[in-house]
Formats: C-alpha cells, sequence, structure tokens
C-alpha cells in the first residue's frame, strides 16, 4: 500500500509525503523514489539529500550549518497558521535553549569536548549493572501477561531512567521527566501538528525542566556527586565556570530530548525487525554476540532518526545540483543507509553485511554523543528480550507510528508471548 | 632447486605485499601464492614503530600485521630476492633459492637512507629508524639513558621521535638544515607551529644547519657532532632521520626502469622496461612504485605512505588478475597521518610544487586548524591540526581540482589569506615524497 | 608493554587515515582502544584472545570501519 502511494506521487511532493503521518510506517519507497536525484531540489526551496555518497560528503562540509537554522518556509500543514504557530516555538528551542546540537565551530567544540569529557567511558560503562537490572525488572514486571507493549513496558521507561542516572537527577524525580522527555520531543520535529493547548504544553515544559535543571545544578555544585551534571557544573582549573549557566541547562535538556527518544525507537525499531524476522531472532537468542551486528544493521536498515535539517553557508555544487547559499538541506540518512550504490540488497535485513557504514548516528562533527550507551542500552534490551520473551509474536503490523518523521518510530509494539523465562 | 610449481610471488612481506597477497586471495586467486621478504618477520605495522614502540608502549614485535584472509601462502623469510631473470621468469633468492613466477607483484618497499660511514656513520650509538629491528636496537640505547640524543632531519619520523624522547624526559636536540621543521612535507609557514612544540617540549632545536660529521670516543660510540656553523653538540645516541631511497638495488639488470627514486610504472601499475613498454606479467605497489598520478598531470611520483601501500597493493593485485583489456588505472590521492606533541597531523595530496598556502579553518595559535595549499590557484593538498573531521570535504575538493582556496562560506572559517609555504629547493635525485610512513 | 607472543591469536590494525577520531572503539574495547588529545588514537594491537568479544564490538561500532582484526588462525609457518 505504501508501493502505491509512493508511486501515485508526484516528484515534486516527495518530501512532504515523507512528513505525511499516512506514510509513517514504510517512508521507504518514498526514500527509494528521491534517491533517483540524490540531491533534490523542493517546491520549498529546501534541498534534500538522500544518496549515501552526497549525505557523506556534507556531513564533513563545513559549508553546512546546524545553527540559525532557516525559518520553516515550508507549507507543510497548508495551514499558515499552525505554520506561523511552530516558529515561536523552534525559536525557544534554538535561541533560548540552544543547545550544542544547534551550534557550530568553535563553539560547538568547545561545549562538545566538556560534554564529552563528563561522558567518560568509565562513568557510561559503570551504568551497564543499572541497565541489565532495569531491563531484568522491566521485563519482570510483565510476569503473567499474554501480550506486552514494548514502548510502554520497556523501551520508554528504561533509557529516562539511564540519563537521568547519568546526570544525576534523583530516582524519585524521574516520573516528571518521563512526561517532559515526551512533551519536548514533539517540539523537535518539523510537522508536529500543534495546537494552542499543545504549544502551551511544550512551553511550559520547558521552563518547567528549565527552573527544576537551574535548581539542581545549583545543588549540584553544593554537593558534588560522581555524575555529569556535578562535572559540567563544577568550577575548571581556573576557578571559572566551565559553562554558562544556560550552555548547562540547554545542554541537560538536550542530552534528556535528544537520548531519550532516539533510544526508544532504536529499541522499538530493533525488535520490530527481529520480529518480522525470526530466524534472526532465533539467532540472537543462540548467539547473545551477535547483538552488536544486529544492532548497526538495525541502524542502518530502519534507524531511530531519518534526517536533520542543515542551512547552506555558501553555495555548494554537489551530485551535479548546486545548492544556493541560505537554502535549508535535509540530510535523509535513513534514505543514503539504504542505497544500492552503496549496499547490496539494500532493502534486505542482514546484520552478517560485512560493511555496515551507516547514518543511523549521524556523522562529521555532530556524531551522536550518546551512542555508546544507546548501544549498550539496546543490546542489553535485546538479549534479554531475545531471551525471555517466549514465543514473542506481533500482534499488530504494521504497529501504530507516532507522528514524528524525523524521530520515527511506533507508538506502541503489541506482543503476544507466551510467557517470561 | 625449485619443487614448487610457477604461480603468483609478491616480493616483499610488509604492508603492500601483504595487503597484495590479500587482495589476490580475496579475488578469486587460489593457485600457488609466495611471499617472499628480506627481514625474518611477518608482515608489521609500521607507523607505530616511530611513536609507540620508541616510547615503550609496544614492543616491536606487537606491531605484526593481521592477516585478514586465510593466505595459504608460502613464506620465505628473512631471505631477499637477489635477481630476477624476466626471460627465464626466475627470481634468486639469497639462500639459493630459485623461485619460478608466473606473475609477480614487487612491494619492497624503502630503505633508510644511512649516515654515510665516511663522516662518521660507522659508529655505535648511530641510527636509522625504519625497521622492527632497527626500532628495538634504537630502544635498547635509549634504556640505557643516553645523555643526549642528536636528531638529524625534522621529517616526520625526526619530529615524532623528538615528541617521544621529550615525553620519555630524554635531552634531545633536532638539527635540521631548514628553517623549520617538516620543511619538505608541509612548508616551513606550517612547519613553523611544530617549531613551536618542539622547543616548548624543552628540546633543543637548531634549525638551518646541518651535521657535518660524528665523532667517536675510545670505544668507537659516538660522542659528538660538528655542525656547519661551527658549533659541535655533544651526543651519544644519535638517529638519523634522512628520508629513505627505494628498494631496488636487487633490479640491477632486470632491464626496468628502476633506480633509488623508484620502480617506475604504469597507470595500471605495470612495471616498464627500458624502452618504457609495461611488462604484462610484473606489477609494483607501495612505496617502491613511482607511477603517473592523473590528479597531479600523470607526474611520476611514488607515495611513501600507509594508504598508498594498501590501496595500491589492492588494485595491483586486482589487475593481476584482470585480463589485458581490462587493466584498470590507479587513482589514488596520497594521505598520511602523523602524531607528535599531542596533536594528530593528518594530510592529503601532494604539497609539491605549492606557492600558497592559507588557514581555511581554525587558527594556528590555537593549534587546531586545517591548511590548504595551492599551486597556480588550483588546491593541490590539505593539513589538518587536530580538525580530522573537515579533511575529507577537503580531499573530496581537491581530488575535484578545486581553485584555491577551494571552500569558502565555512563555518569557523577566519578571513583568507594566502602566505608563503615555505618549501625548501627540490632535491634532484629522488621525485618523491619526502614524508616518510603514516 | 605488549608482546606479540604472549597471546598469538588476536591481532588488530587501525587504518588511521580513516580513523576520525570518534572514539566508539573505546566505549566498546576500552582496554585495547584510547583517544589521547583531541583525536589521537592508542590502540593495542595485540589484545588478549579472551577480549574478542569487545574488540568485535569495535570493530562493529566503528562508524568508518577503520579496524581490522584477526581472529583465526596464522597462515602456515615462514620456510
Amino acid at each position: 500500500m505504501a508501493n502505491l502511494m509512493a508511486d501515485a506521487m508526484p516528484d515534486a511532493a516527495l518530501f512532504a509525503a515523507v512528513t505525511d503521518p499516512a506514510n509513517r510506517a514504510d517512508p521507504y519507497p518514498l526514500y527509494a523514489r528521491l534517491r533517483q536525484r540524490p540531491v533534490w531540489r523542493q517546491p520549498d526551496g529546501s534541498y534534500v539529500v538522500s544518496g549515501h555518497a552526497a549525505i557523506r560528503a556534507l556531513i564533513f562540509d563545513p559549508r553546512l550549518s546546524s545553527e540559525d537554522l532557516p525559518p520553516t518556509r515550508r507549507p507543510r500543514t497548508g495551514n499558515p497558521l499552525k505554520d506561523f504557530i511552530l516558529n515561536p516555538i523552534k525559536n525557544r528551542i534554538t535561541a533560548s535553549h540552544r543547545p550544542l546540537i544547534f551550534r557550530d565551530p568553535p563553539a560547538h567544540d568547545r561545549l562538545r569536548s566538556l560534554v564529552m569529557r563528563e561522558f567518560s567511558i568509565a562513568r557510561v560503562l559503570a551504568l551497564r549493572d543499572r541497565i541489565a537490572r532495569e531491563v531484568d525488572q522491566l521485563i519482570e514486571a510483565c510476569r503473567g501477561r499474554p501480550e506486552v507493549c514494548l514502548v510502554s513496558d520497556l523501551s520508554y521507561p528504561l533509557p529516562v531512567t539511564v540519563i537521568c542516572a547519568l546526570l544525576g537527577v534523583p530516582e524519585a524525580d524521574e516520573p516528571r521527566f518521563q512526561v517532559w522527555a515526551t512533551q519536548l520531543a514533539t517540539a523537535v520535529e518539523p510537522d508536529a501538528h500543534h495546537d494552542a493547548e499543545g504549544r502551551r504544553a511544550i512551553i511550559d515544559a520547558f521552563d518547567a525542566i528549565a527552573a527544576y535543571m537551574r535548581d539542581l545544578i545549583r545543588e549540584k555544585r553544593r554537593r558534588p556527586a560522581d555524575d555529569m551534571l556535578s562535572g559540567l557544573a563544577a568550577a575548571g582549573p581556573d576557578g571559572r565556570k566551565q559553562m554558562s549557566d544556560f550552555d548547562l541547562i540547554a545542554t541537560a535538556v538536550l542530552l534528556l530530548v535528544a537520548g531519550h527518544e532516539t533510544t526508544v525507537n532504536l529499541i522499538t525499531n530493533a525488535m520490530l525487525t527481529l520480529l518480522r524476522h525470526p530466524e534472526e531472532l532465533d539467532r540472537l537468542r543462540a548467539d547473545s554476540e551477535r547483538a552488536p551486528q544486529v544492532i548497526e544493521e538495525v541502524l542502518r536498515y530502519d534507524p531511530p532518526v531519518h534526517f536533520r535539517t542543515r542551512k547552506a553557508l555558501g553555495s555548494i555544487t554537489i551530485a551535479g545540483e548546486t545548492i544556493p547559499k541560505d537554502a535549508p538541506v535535509i540530510l535523509l540518512f535513513a534514505a543514503g543507509s539504504r542505497d544500492p550504490e552503496r549496499f547490496a540488497d539494500p532493502d534486505r535485513f542482514d546484520p552478517d553485511r560485512p560493511d555496515i557504514q551507516h547514518f543511523g548516528f549521524g556523522g562529521g562533527l555532530h556524531y551522536c554523543i550518546g551512542a555508546p550507551l544507546a548501544r549498550i542500552e539496546a543490546e542489553i534490551a535485546l538479549v534479554a528480550l531475545s531471551r525471555r520473551l517466549v514465543a514473542p509474536r506481533l500482534l499488530c503490523d504494521p504497529p501504530p507510528y507516532r507522528p514524528g518523521a524525523s524521530l520515527r518510530g511506533p507508538e506502541q509494539l503489541a506482543i503476544g508471548i507466551g510467557g517470561i523465562v | 632447486m625449485t619443487t614448487e610449481p610457477a604461480g603468483l610471488v609478491v616480493i616483499g612481506a610488509s604492508l603492500a605485499g601483504l595487503r597484495g597477497a590479500e587482495a589476490l586471495r580475496q579475488g578469486g586467486y587460489d593457485g600457488p601464492l609466495t611471499l617472499v621478504g628480506a627481514e625474518a618477520h611477518r608482515p608489521y605495522d609500521r607507523p607505530p614503530l616511530s611513536k609507540h614502540v620508541l616510547a615503550g608502549e609496544l614492543r616491536p614485535d606487537a606491531t605484526r600485521l593481521p592477516e585478514r584472509t586465510r593466505l595459504s601462502a608460502r613464506w620465505h623469510l628473512g631471505n631477499a630476492v637477489v635477481s630476477l631473470d624476466r626471460s627465464a621468469r626466475r627470481l634468486s633468492l639469497a639462500d639459493g633459492t630459485a623461485l619460478a613466477y608466473r606473475k609477480l607483484l614487487i612491494a619492497t618497499g624503502a630503505e633508510a637512507r644511512p649516515w654515510p660511514a665516511e663522516t662518521g656513520g660507522g659508529l655505535a650509538g648511530i641510527h636509522t629508524l625504519r625497521g622492527r629491528d632497527d626500532a628495538a636496537s634504537l630502544r635498547a640505547d635509549l634504556l640505557a639513558g643516553p645523555r643526549r640524543v642528536l636528531i638529524v632531519g625534522g621529517g616526520l619520523i625526526g619530529c615524532e621521535a623528538a615528541s617521544c624522547l621529550r615525553d620519555l624526559g630524554l635531552p634531545v636536540t633536532l638539527v635540521d638544515s631548514n628553517s623549520a621543521p617538516l620543511a619538505r612535507a608541509l612548508g616551513t609557514w606550517v612547519g613553523g607551529v611544530i617549531a613551536a612544540c618542539l622547543r616548548e617540549s624543552g628540546a633543543v632545536f637548531r634549525p638551518g644547519t646541518q651535521v657535518l660529521r660524528f665523532e667517536g670516543d675510545a670505544a668507537g660510540r659516538v660522542a659528538r657532532a660538528r655542525l656547519a656553523d661551527g658549533s659541535i653538540v655533544e651526543a651519544d645516541l644519535v638517529i638519523a632521520a634522512l628520508g629513505a631511497t627505494r628498494a631496488t638495488g636487487w633490479l640491477r639488470g632486470a632491464g626496468l626502469m628502476a633506480d633509488p627514486g623508484g620502480l617506475t610504472c604504469d597507470a595500471a601499475c605495470r612495471v616498464l622496461d627500458m624502452d618504457g613498454a609495461p611488462c604484462p606479467d610484473i606489477y609494483a605497489a607501495g612505496d617502491v612504485a613511482r607511477w603517473p598520478s592523473r590528479l597531479y598531470g600523470d607526474r611520476l611520483v611514488s607515495v611513501e605512505h600507509w594508504g598508498n601501500a594498501v590501496e595500491q597493493a589492492a588494485h595491483a593485485a586486482r589487475n593481476m588478475l584482470a585480463g589485458p583489456d581490462d587493466q584498470r588505472s590507479y587513482v589514488h590521492l596520497p594521505a598520511y597521518w602523523s602524531s607528535q606533541f599531542g596533536i594528530n597531523i593528518k594530510a592529503v595530496g601532494l604539497t609539491e610544487g605549492a606557492d600558497a598556502v592559507a588557514v581555511v579553518q581554525g587558527t594556528r595559535a590555537s593549534r587546531r586548524f586545517l591548511a590548504v595549499y595551492g599551486r597556480g590557484g588550483r588546491s593541490i593538498a590539505a593539513v589538518s591540526f587536530d580538525q580530522a573531521r573537515w579533511l575529507p570535504a577537503y580531499a573530496e575538493a581537491i581530488a575535484a581540482g578545486a581553485g584555491f582556496p577551494p571552500i569558502l562560506d565555512a563555518t569557523d572559517q577566519p578571513r583568507i589569506e594566502s602566505a608563503a609555504p615555505g618549501f625548501p629547493s627540490p632535491r634532484v635525485a629522488a621525485r618523491s615524497t619526502e614524508a616518510v610512513h603514516g | 608493554m605488549k608482546s606479540a607472543t604472549d597471546h598469538p591469536a588476536l591481532r588488530v590494525v587501525v587504518d588511521l587515515n580513516r580513523c576520525q577520531g570518534y572514539a566508539q572503539c573505546c566505549y566498546a574495547a576500552p582496554d585495547a582502544f584510547a583517544i589521547r588529545g583531541h583525536e589521537i588514537l592508542f590502540y593495542d594491537p595485540t589484545p588478549p584472545a579472551e577480549r574478542r568479544c569487545a574488540i568485535e564490538r569495535a570493530v562493529q561500532a566503528c562508524p568508518v570501519r577503520a579496524i581490522s582484526l584477526q581472529a583465526g588462525p596464522d597462515d602456515g609457518d615462514a620456510l
């Protein structure tokens, strides 16, 4: 069905179709059509980049800026009021809470190296036991039920707990983070259909989390603990703040938003894919050492983040197209990772591929900071799920999806089970 | 003498030889395969020798390279080829073994230029640093606690060694005839950054002069160097980092275009005979090969870098297995890396002939920058200091023949001002890149 | 100090032209890979055989696929 819809779509409307929730369950036929022109100008003046080689070239191109994202000029909803409404929300993210994901060098590099220092190997790896415990508890809680929803039972609650532990948020406050994470994630979608109430909720969530973080940072300065926020809030060797409170709040919010929904999607997409390929689920159950390659292939085959938008600081000629200065550039990572010029039989899920070089975590300067943690969470969760769910089967395929086209993932994933081991 | 059937023979058992052999197997060749190496060791990785091996973090034998494919090869190690008889399709090895071949891949690499015997080269304590045994013997001398180490030559190897030795707390003097280190590879304008690092590290940098001769003590061990400026440097350990010459001596009399600057090939990696005709059954790859570079106007180049060894060997192997009508040209943008003084240096392209250089990202003062080299208005090379993630964009621009400077309107881009790169006049003897390794 | 003879089965080499210091290998196999300074990768070319799983995780996690590993037996001995 998605194929029929994709075929019926006029070329000019292809990317608009990608953002249409009706195509959420299977955007890949649209991506295949977009790849016919790896760099393709859309009617609104933006450029969609869908070829692997072109994306790879552009993620290393210093003329693509993540700062000063262009105002949305896309008549997405067809309702000018709604499109206008989105802008104040975007500005709230990019201006008053602009985290390093929306910054260019040298500011980006400075912030990133501070964050990386606190996202230390020891600190990340120390979370493994906590994650394993959490996964066990979440699965255990499903005992006795004939059906689980992977999203609400496991992949949704897990990452927030992990991020809170990493940042140093007290466990008692986690439920509030669960709520904020949901609200903030919708704000970064280009086509979230916000009504006045939804808009208010997002703005309130921003204000609430910012106020909470401000207090927490003050607390961390008073009583530092071994957590990321304490490290980031601590004074540098010169006795001065390493990061302004502003940057600190923006960073903490970024880690929550960027680290939450993406991980939810990774775990959910992985399990969905494995349930659609039961022989791979069996192989993983028999050999947990296959988990890393399964995860890399999921990151290629059905990634958590489908595209990111940048802006051209100068004109860029690539793949026979010239992207003019100031044009929005949409890097369609999920399409590049299925480019047949790069991957043999790209629509086949095959964890044994010899060379899975995907864009699942982006690439270049803005390569996902949380990638190692996402891999650890996904590995522990998938290995546990493969071993502990008895005779799992999809109850609804395709599952219902959340509205987001960029941060794309199922809203629910109903799995019938014969028990818990 | 030989009982082996004539198959494919790879001469040289270092990186290029190994990767060539792997590519032959991966390409489907399942006949007899023989590797011949002058050194007694299985293929090992050279870049760590002047860094982590010198620093004592890795033992020399830890550098042995992974074999990524089952080679099922016959190995002749510690047994150099001494002559090639093309008409009989036969090789003679140092131990007298005769080896028949059907096709050859020559990957004998290069040899460190030794310090001349007539000006003290025979003294104990004077080292070169090219092979694993060199590194082991140098390391052993370092452990004895030299009073001062004199490094002759501020190329990549000389600078990496200086950086390591300073980390070890050893007194170091580095002498280079140019006004800055890395002058031949990167020019004095960029090299000046490393000159500052050298001095900050506590090394004594003596630019613009040369060692005339070494003098020894009664035991025949080096004790001091006499410099062209009349000064004397007391040093009981010397690293002669003078670059390398191509290992082609064994080809004398083989009727091929070979000299210390390289073994000349066509674009398909086939070696040329004295008439300039390609030999259909003899290929070359890696440091030893000199080939017309399409990206540089078909100029003959030989590239002494890790990446070239890997790519050219794979390319030559591919052509060895292909028919005469399917010989593809080797198109390669040279690339190398070096780490020294805590800085990751990566470079692409050939700087030879550059008439301009400009910082296009970051700043020289911060020691995090990307600089591009231009020649006649074209971008020909780029180097990054701790800015590796931008390098691919510039590599693409250089490969595409972009103008100079190649990329404007970039983030973190200063006002672009061209400077004179400060390259010393080219050495006439070797038409090759100077930078050894990486 | 590492020696090849301690653990003959595992050998690693990283293509440092490709490496861009993403440090994913360091999280996957922290005993074998480390970033020094901003982007210098230092690695153990002969990690112990019992770390094979972690090393293979690093191979998989490398965004530019720069890590090569020999985990199988060596080719026949030199003549």
